[in-house]
């Protein structure tokens, strides 16, 4: 069992995107407990040298992790799993942060003088990472449906790799999310732009600014093969799917181009066909899917 | 007979005054030194803080309403002598402390944006329509620490970013609406109407409805009881004082 | 003629208001011109990241009246790429506080459309909100 922080938009409009998480977890033979009376991680990371109350709010999911174990609800587990790429970035972010400033943890300590002092020991992780852990030979096994044919590009987006301190994988040529889609069984197809900034929270103001990037990023795995294209991240998802609206109205000749969650494909490669969750994109994967023979049965 | 026209909150008040001046200075004990907006005052020490403002010489205006704790007019804001805390009551309801530094709010400025209940889909983004400064929050606590009433106020909002109407309705349930939380919150967010929107979204759209309710309204508009109220209508005011009696002294609780 | 540029007590104290803000030593920037070379929303940009180094270095508060910084997306590629390892995140969101630290909001949620409000994931209003208000 492995405390695990969602985030606000895994419950809300990409709960599709934690749902078949936790289902492929558990597949995996890992059970991801939600962290209990956890609060938003406020993404993005402030990144001013005198600014502490922008790191009370993950600070405090932190501490939730320790008081898990303080409490007996499990034992000596210090990692956190979040799902989101900004949510991990903000988490792992606040704890470096005050781990190489004590006096500023002394502080936050003090300004949340109702919960217990965060120590220190939680280790936070992104999901992948977890998966890395586990193996990808064990995941390969795991597989009942490999996706054989389907041509994959992976996107990384950015705060999963950078800066250093956070990084996942190596920031200019990372290679996770393509292990883990050769386990599933799919053809890997890379893209230049695959840890180019989707515009992140430009999507608010300037949509125009995120819709070439999108435009960039898609064209270019198209011109090098793919077919569809995953993300870890909410916000990616939606600067790369649902802003394609707007792509189009910039450049009318634009294909609709797939964009997965990657634990969706898990969940089809897995034959977990009621967590896949394809009737939420916003960019229709089915027809694709039916294409290479990998529909699912029922309702997604 | 014209009926002569009630000040209802000059009967309140005089109603307040044996407290305040039913005994005679000399014969009180314990005093206290608080500071009201800034100015001394020595008050009797078992008055609560409307009574202290009131014994002081002030005529409340505004900040003051059922006096009983529930309609979230008077709150206040104090300090504890010697603390660098900023606590948060309601003046009704909070007994003075010597020491005590304290100033009312009578109103917190918000505007409730405009909505239909019936027209609004029930989903997680909604919240954010009309309230998109829920997204400013930054966990730092500071509504939950001034809530008079000890809510887990910060809970609820951070419920709001979840989508999660039950977990609004149930945080909030106890709020007063005295405005404490928004005048505090450093994100300028106002807890309490996001909070009521929530309430009747989730009464209308997501709490079970009750079956006992809604068949005893369609009895009602159908007429069942029409015989009834005529008869209770018809009833003077002796022989409507003398049902009322013989009913409170029965054991039927309803 | 050559054009003379004035440092003054002014100048200089804007860039030492900047450089304790990030906490990045602003000077060491050579103007090498990796981050503006790394940056995916450069073309969008009035003055390049590099142009916003040099603009601080000399002290100019006019830089604070551009738009890069506004449009700077938090990406962290001039980051993990400056060969002098300085963090220009960071010179951005010092920037940025500057001005959201004198109550002058960039975007002003109240007025984004309610539909499109409606078809936003939550954490593109929180990161949003987080970046452009105070």
């Amino acid at each position: 069992m492995i405390p695990y922080f969602p985030g606000c938009t895994l419950k809300t409009k990409a709960d599709f995107f934690e749902t078949s998480a936790l289902r492929v977890a558990r597949c995996l033979g890992t059970e991801l407990i939600e962290l209990p009376r956890w609060n938003c991680c406020g993404t993005v990371t402030s990144l001013t040298s005198d600014d502490l109350i922008h790191h009370v709010a993950p600070l405090r999911d932190l501490i939730r992790v320790e008081d898990m174990n303080t409490s007996g609800e499990i034992y000596q587990e210090y990692r956190l799993v979040a799902l989101c790429s900004m949510c991990f970035h903000v988490l792992k972010r606040a704890h470096l942060r005050v781990m190489q400033n004590p006096g500023e943890l002394e502080k936050i300590n003090n300004l949340m003088y109702l919960e217990s002092d965060y120590q220190g020991k939680v280790s936070v992780l992104h999901f992948l990472e977890l998966l890395r852990d586990i193996g990808f030979p064990k995941i390969q096994r795991t597989v009942k449906r490999p996706l054989a044919g389907l041509r994959v590009s992976p996107y990384y987006g950015c705060l999963l790799l950078r800066p250093k301190e956070v990084a996942i994988d190596d920031p200019e040529d990372p290679a996770i999310l393509s292990h883990l889609l050769e386990a599933l069984g799919a053809e890997v197809i890379n893209n230049p732009f695959k840890t180019r900034c989707c515009g992140s929270y430009q999507t608010v103001c300037d949509k125009a600014a995120v819709a070439e990037l999108t435009f960039d990023i898609l064209s270019r795995a198209r011109q090098e093969g793919a077919e569809c294209v995953i993300t870890s991240c909410p916000l990616c998802m939606f600067n790369l799917a649902d802003r394609q609206k707007e792509v189009r109205e910039k450049h009318p000749e634009f294909e609709p181009m797939p964009v997965l969650y990657f634990t969706q494909l898990m969940a089809l490669a897995f034959g977990l066909d009621d967590v896949c969750g394809f009737d939420q994109n916003a960019v229709d994967a089915r027809p694709l899917l039916q294409e290479k023979g990998l529909s699912t049965r029922g309702a997604s | 007979m014209k009926k002569k026209k009630i000040d209802v909150m000059e009967r309140v008040r005089e109603a307040s005054k044996a407290v305040i001046t039913g005994v005679d200075d000399k014969d009180i004990e314990h005093w206290v030194d608080i500071h009201i907006m800034g100015k001394a005052y020595q008050v009797p020490a078992d008055l609560t803080i409307m009574q202290a403002i009131e014994y002081a010489g002030y005529r409340l205006m505004r900040s003051c309403g059922c006096r009983a704790g529930f309609c979230g007019a008077c709150s206040t804001i104090f300090r504890r002598k010697g603390e660098y805390k900023l606590q948060g009551a309601m003046a009704c309801q909070t007994r003075v402390e010597d020491g005590m530094m304290l100033v009312q709010i009578p109103f917190s400025p918000a505007e409730k944006p405009l909505y239909d209940i019936r027209e609004e889909k029930y989903e997680s983004s909604v919240l954010l329509k009309y309230f998109p400064d829920v997204a400013r929050c930054v966990s730092c606590n500071t509504c939950t620490k001034s809530c008079p009433q000890n809510l887990q106020v910060m809970d609820y909002v951070q419920a709001a970013l979840k989508g999660d109407f039950r977990g609004i309705a149930e945080g909030s349930f106890e709020c007063i609406q005295c405005g404490l939380c928004a005048i505090r919150c450093p994100a300028e967010i106002v807890q309490y109407h996001m909070a009521q929107f929530a309430r009747r979204m989730y009464g209308r759209h997501g709490s079970p409805r009750d079956k006992n309710v809604e068949s005893r309204v369609g009895e009602i508009e159908k007429g069942k009881f029409n015989d009834e109220f005529d008869r209770v209508m018809g009833l003077s005011e002796a022989e409507l004082k003398d049902v009322y009696t013989k009913q409170q002294n029965t054991r039927e609780v309803y | 003629m050559i054009p003379k540029i004035v440092l003054t007590s002014g100048h200089v104290d804007f860039l030492k208001k900047v450089s304790e803000l990030s906490g990045q030593v602003v000077t060491q920037c050579d103007q090498c011109g990796t981050c503006s070379a790394s940056c995916p929303m450069v073309d969008g940009m009035d003055i390049t990241p590099a142009q916003m180094m040099r603009l601080v270095q000399l002290g100019r508060r006019e830089v604070l009246e551009s738009k890069a910084m506004w449009i700077c997306a938090s990406c962290f590629a001039c980051t993990v790429r400056c060969p002098r390892g300085l963090d220009l995140s960071k010179v951005a969101e010092a920037l940025r506080q500057i001005q959201l630290r004198q109550a002058i909001d960039h975007i002003d949620i109240k007025s984004i459309p309610k539909d499109e409000i409606e078809r936003l994931p939550q954490i593109a209003l929180v990161s949003g909100c987080r970046k452009f208000t105070g």
